[in-house]
C-alpha cells in the first residue's frame, strides 16, 4: 500500500465519514480555526438572513480568529463602518480571539498569538492562508460564501490535493533570501505549477532556512497556485511554536512511500536575486538583467516580507546611507511586535535615518487600498506578493517584486540594484 | 460598505447559451475587482476587466459567457471577482483551469465554472456558445462544433443546481426550525 502526504494525513485525520483520503477524494472535513478579516463584513450580512433568527450563531466562538489588518486605521468612513459592524458581530457572537486595528497582518499575528499548530485543518478569507503551512498546518485561503457555511456548520468541503514536492539543496549566497529562492521556482515552473496542488518544500536548504523566511515561501507558494503549501516539518517549527502555545505539539510527517505527482529538484549554491517584472509574478528576471531600472518608489513590507529579519537586513544595506532622494520608501513592519522590536533594537532609527517612512503595521500599500499608491507610470520595487496591472493604483504603473535585500539596494541607488554589493 | 451583488444567484439551468468574451490566460482578480474601488460596486462595475479588454465593461451584456485560457482568477480570494462578473450579467465561465479560490467561490455562489482544455483556441469573442452544464458540452452555434470540458463533480453540480451554499444553508437551517 502507498503511503501518505501531508494533505491526505490531515484531510483524512478531519474527514468527517472517517475514511481514509487519497488525491482527488473530495470529503467534507471539520475545521479547526476560521480566520476572517474585512471580508468578515459579509459574512455578517448574510448571518443576518437566517431565519429563525436564534439560529444565528456561530459553530464555535473560539475556534474563530477576526482581525483588521487591511485598512488600519479605517481611512474613509466606509470602512470605519465595516469595522464597526464587524466589532458589534464579535460582541454578539462571544468570539474571544479578536485583534482590532492594533496587531498587524493576519498570516503574522496568527502564528505569533499561538493559534496556529501542526497538523491543523485551517480556513481564511485570505488567499495567502498557505503561509500556516510553513508551520505544518493544512491551510488555505476561501472566499466569503464558504467562510459563512464554515462560520455557521464548522465544516466544508475539500478536493482532496495531489502534492508536488521542491527538493532544495544547497547554500543560499550572500544577501540572496528565500523570496529570491521562491521567485525564481515561479519563474521556471510558472504561476500555475502547484493549482489545486498540495506543495511539500524540502531539502537541506529548507532546513537551514528560519521559520519567517520559511513563512515567505508558503506565503508565495500561493501564487504558484497552491492550495497548501507545507514547510520542512522539523524540530525548528515545534521550538519556534513552544514560546507561544502550551498546547502539545505533533508534527505531521509524509511517509516514506507517499505518492507526489512531481518531484522539483533544486539548487541554490549560485542562485542570483531574482525580480517578478510586470504584470505577472512569473515573468522572472536575475536583478542583473533588470538593474537600472529608475524607480519612484520602494515598499518593503507585507504577509511575504514584512518580518523583523526582512526590515534587518534593509537596515544593514541601509546603515548610515541616504536613500535616493527621488525615491519614497514605505516600510510597513507586519505586526505591532515585529514594530516594537524593530524599534528596541535600534534598526527603525537607522531605517528612518537613511530617509525611510515607517508606517503602523497593515497591509497598506500592497493591495492597493492605502497607504502608498502610484501614479501613472510610476515604477516601485515592493517586497509583497503581487505585480498584478493596477494592483498598488494606476493601471499604467509598474510593480517589480523582490526580497527585502533588493528592494533595501534599489531604494538606495534610486534604480533596481543587487544587494549582494552590500 | 463592502461591495455586495445587487442582483441575486441566477437559478440554475442546465442548457444555457450566450455570446463569448474571450479572455486571455492569468486573468487576475485585481484585473476583475480592482483593490482601489474594494468599496464601492458602482466603480467596480464601470472598471471591471478594463486592463484587459478596454470596452468589456461597457459592452458587456446580460447572459454573455466567458472564454478564457489557462489560470482564470488567480490572484487574491475577494470573492467580489465573481460577483462583479454575475452583476455585469456573465452567467458562466469556461476556462482551461482556474485558480482554486476563484473555482470554489463560483461554485459556492451557484455562479457555473467549467474547465475545458484548449478551449481559448476555438472561440473567438462574439461567437455564440450553447453550454450543457452537467455534460460540459460547449457547442459553437455558428459552425456547430462540439467540444467536451471537464464534468463538475457531482457534489459540486449539486452545490449550483441548488444556487449555491447559502441558498442550501439557509434552507437547512430553516428545515429544522
Amino acid at each position: 500500500m502507498s503511503g501518505k502526504t501531508i494533505a491526505e494525513k490531515i484531510l483524512g485525520s478531519h474527514s468527517i465519514s472517517g475514511e481514509e483520503v487519497k488525491a482527488n477524494d473530495i470529503v467534507f472535513a471539520n475545521i479547526d480555526l476560521i480566520m476572517s478579516h474585512f471580508g468578515t463584513a459579509k459574512v455578517v450580512l448574510d448571518f443576518q438572513k437566517i431565519r429563525p433568527p436564534k439560529k444565528r450563531k456561530v459553530f464555535d466562538p473560539n475556534k474563530i480568529v477576526i482581525l483588521f489588518d487591511h485598512y488600519n486605521p479605517a481611512p474613509t468612513e466606509k470602512w470605519a463602518g465595516v469595522h464597526d459592524l464587524i466589532r458589534k458581530f464579535v460582541k454578539n457572537q462571544g468570539i474571544t480571539n479578536f485583534y482590532d486595528i492594533r496587531e498587524g497582518i493576519c498570516h503574522q499575528v496568527l502564528p505569533e498569538k499561538g493559534h496556529i499548530n501542526p497538523g491543523m485543518l485551517i480556513i481564511g478569507g485570505d488567499s495567502h492562508t498557505t503561509t500556516y503551512g510553513a508551520f505544518n498546518a493544512a491551510s488555505c485561503g476561501v472566499g466569503n460564501t464558504d467562510l459563512f457555511y464554515a462560520y455557521v456548520t464548522g465544516k466544508l468541503w475539500f478536493r482532496v490535493p495531489s502534492s508536488i514536492k521542491f527538493e532544495i539543496n544547497g547554500r543560499l549566497p550572500y544577501n540572496v533570501m528565500s523570496k529570491d529562492l521562491i521567485i525564481k521556482i515561479a519563474g521556471d515552473y510558472t504561476s500555475e505549477v502547484g493549482i489545486y496542488k498540495s506543495i511539500e518544500f524540502t531539502g537541506e536548504t529548507m532546513e537551514s532556512l528560519s521559520i519567517p523566511s520559511r513563512m515567505t515561501m508558503s506565503n508565495f507558494a500561493l501564487e504558484l497556485g497552491a492550495k497548501f503549501a507545507f514547510g520542512i516539518p522539523d524540530q525548528k517549527v515545534l521550538e519556534w511554536l513552544k514560546e507561544k502555545t502550551n498546547k502539545s505539539l505533533e508534527l505531521i510527517k509524509p511517509d516514506d512511500n507517499a505518492i507526489y505527482e512531481r518531484i522539483y529538484e533544486i539548487e541554490v549554491d549560485d542562485l542570483e536575486p531574482q525580480v517578478s517584472c510586470p504584470h505577472t509574478i512569473d515573468n522572472v528576471k536575475p536583478v542583473s538583467e533588470v538593474a537600472g531600472i529608475k524607480l519612484n518608489q520602494a515598499f518593503l513590507g507585507s504577509c511575504t516580507n514584512g518580518r523583523f529579519e526582512d526590515l534587518e537586513i534593509a537596515a544593514k544595506i541601509l546603515d548610515g546611507k541616504k536613500i535616493h532622494p527621488d525615491v519614497r520608501m514605505i516600510i510597513t513592519p507586519a505586526s505591532q511586535e515585529i514594530w516594537l522590536k524593530t524599534a528596541k533594537s535600534g534598526i527603525a532609527e537607522k531605517l528612518i535615518n537613511a530617509g525611510a517612512i515607517i508606517t503602523n503595521p497593515n497591509c497598506g500599500a500592497c493591495f492597493g487600498g492605502h497607504g502608498g499608491l502610484l501614479a501613472p507610470s510610476e515604477k516601485c520595487i515592493s517586497s509583497s506578493n503581487r505585480n498584478f496591472q493596477g494592483r498598488m493604483g494606476s493601471n499604467s504603473a509598474e510593480i517589480y517584486l523582490g526580497s527585502p535585500a533588493t528592494v533595501a539596494a534599489s531604494a538606495l541607488k534610486g534604480e533596481i540594484s543587487d544587494p549582494r554589493e552590500y | 460598505m463592502t461591495i455586495i451583488g445587487k442582483r441575486t444567484t441566477k437559478e440554475f439551468k442546465e442548457i444555457i447559451n450566450g455570446k463569448i468574451w474571450l479572455f486571455p490566460d492569468n486573468v487576475d482578480t485585481d484585473a476583475i475587482s480592482p483593490g482601489q474601488y474594494l468599496d464601492d460596486l458602482n466603480a467596480t462595475l464601470k472598471h471591471t476587466c478594463e486592463t484587459l479588454i478596454k470596452e468589456f465593461p461597457t459592452e458587456v451584456k446580460d447572459g454573455d459567457i466567458i472564454v478564457a485560457g489557462r489560470n482564470f482568477g488567480c490572484g487574491s480570494s475577494r470573492e467580489t471577482a465573481p460577483t462583479i462578473l454575475q452583476e455585469k450579467g456573465i452567467i458562466a465561465v469556461i476556462a482551461e483551469s482556474f485558480a482554486r479560490i476563484f473555482y470554489r467561490s463560483s461554485i459556492a455562489r451557484g455562479f457555473p465554472v467549467i474547465e475545458a482544455e484548449n478551449i481559448s483556441k476555438q472561440f473567438q469573442t462574439g461567437d455564440n456558445i450553447e453550454l450543457n452544464i452537467p455534460n460540459a458540452e460547449i457547442k459553437n452555434l455558428n459552425t456547430g462544433e462540439v467540444f467536451n470540458g471537464k464534468k463538475i463533480h457531482p457534489l459540486l453540480l449539486k452545490i449550483l443546481k441548488k444556487n449555491g451554499l447559502i441558498e442550501i444553508l439557509l434552507s437547512e437551517l430553516r428545515e429544522d426550525a
